[in-house]
């Protein structure tokens, strides 16, 4: 997936472990960036929706990490990687349906396996490497398709 | 259906989002499990109907661009939750319906339902699942 398009924009946030109150923040912050920078609503939902799985399990998994967000003009690049206990069994975690969610994180509304799932379904590459008490790193490449405009809006 | 006439309908209380009657709701979507909410739903301005009352409720609604959320059987969010959706532009309803209730009322009223995106093992049963 090497692309020699240009990087537009690199910017890296910070995620805390087990921060309910702000967890999800990261997301909407970062599709308010992608926005400002003029990537393609089809492209800033997916990128939401991926970045919001992916932190949510940052904040339920583990002690914290980091988001980094890289905008190409041809993609949308989110890499995120944490200091947890690892993902034991990354081909399992892929698999609909799996979940280890304490009880309290599944009285908020989580812990149906459905997270990497979704983040599959939303990029076009998923990447994720993953060490016993060191940590995950998930990379998740979004492809901007710019033919893809939903409102019908044509200009000539 | 406009958020006005859901507000009518479900006899709801606005919490937060009352400029925002005039706004239109295309579709509805009632679950309390917002991970199902996330890979689910594929539309944008859909009617999120719910009894989870947290802050990621919002959160979820400003990420997938939803039209609005109705709390269901009597529940409320905390006001942490309420001053962030009014900050974000979420309106907020709730009502004292049931969720069943509250589906009911709106479907009789031609509300549609929300196109529900497969999932990976669904695939085989009927081919391509989105757009
Ligand atoms: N960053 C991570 N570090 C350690 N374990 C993780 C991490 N992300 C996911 N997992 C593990 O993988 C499992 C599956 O994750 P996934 O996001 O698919 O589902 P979930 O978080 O359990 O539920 P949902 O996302 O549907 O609310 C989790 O239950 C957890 O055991
Ligand atoms: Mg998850």
């Amino acid at each position: 997936m090497i692309s020699p398009a240009p990087l537009r924009h690199r910017e890296i946030f910070p995620v805390v472990g087990l921060d309910l109150e702000r967890a999800g923040l990261v997301s909407t912050e970062v599709q308010r960036v992608l926005r400002r920078l003029g990537v393609e609503p089809e492209a800033v939902r997916r990128a939401g929706i991926v970045c919001f799985e992916g932190e949510m399990n940052m904040v339920l998994y583990t002690p914290g990490g980091r988001i980094i967000l890289l905008v190409y003009d041809d993609r949308v690049e989110l890499i995120f990687s944490d200091r947890g206990a690892g993902i034991p069994d990354v081909e399992l975690a892929r698999q609909p349906g799996y979940s280890t969610a304490p009880d309290w994180a599944r009285e908020l509304g989580f812990g149906s396996g459905m997270g990497i799932p979704n983040m599959e379904a939303n990029s076009d590459h998923l990447e994720i490497r993953s060490r016993l008490g060191e940590g995950t790193v998930i990379r998740a490449v979004i492809l901007r398709r710019k033919d893809e405009t939903r409102s019908g809006s044509t200009h000539s | 259906m406009k958020l006005g006439e859901v507000r009518e309908v479900l006899g709801a209380r606005v919490l937060t989002g009352e400029d925002l009657a005039d706004r239109e709701v295309k579709a509805a979507f009632a679950a309390d499990l917002l991970s199902d909410v996330l890979a689910m739903v594929r539309e944008e301005g859909v009617l999120l109907i719910t009894g989870t009352v947290t802050t990621q409720v919002v959160r979820v609604a400003e990420v997938m661009n939803l039209a609005g959320v109705v709390f269901v059987r009597g529940k409320l969010p905390a006001k942490p939750v309420v001053d962030y959706a009014a900050a974000a532009g979420i309106p907020l309803l709730a009502t004292p319906h049931t969720m069943y209730e509250a589906c009911g009322l709106l479907y009789n009223r031609g509300l549609p339902p929300a196109k529900r995106k497969l999932l990976p093992y669904e695939h085989d049963q009927s081919g391509s699942p989105a757009s």
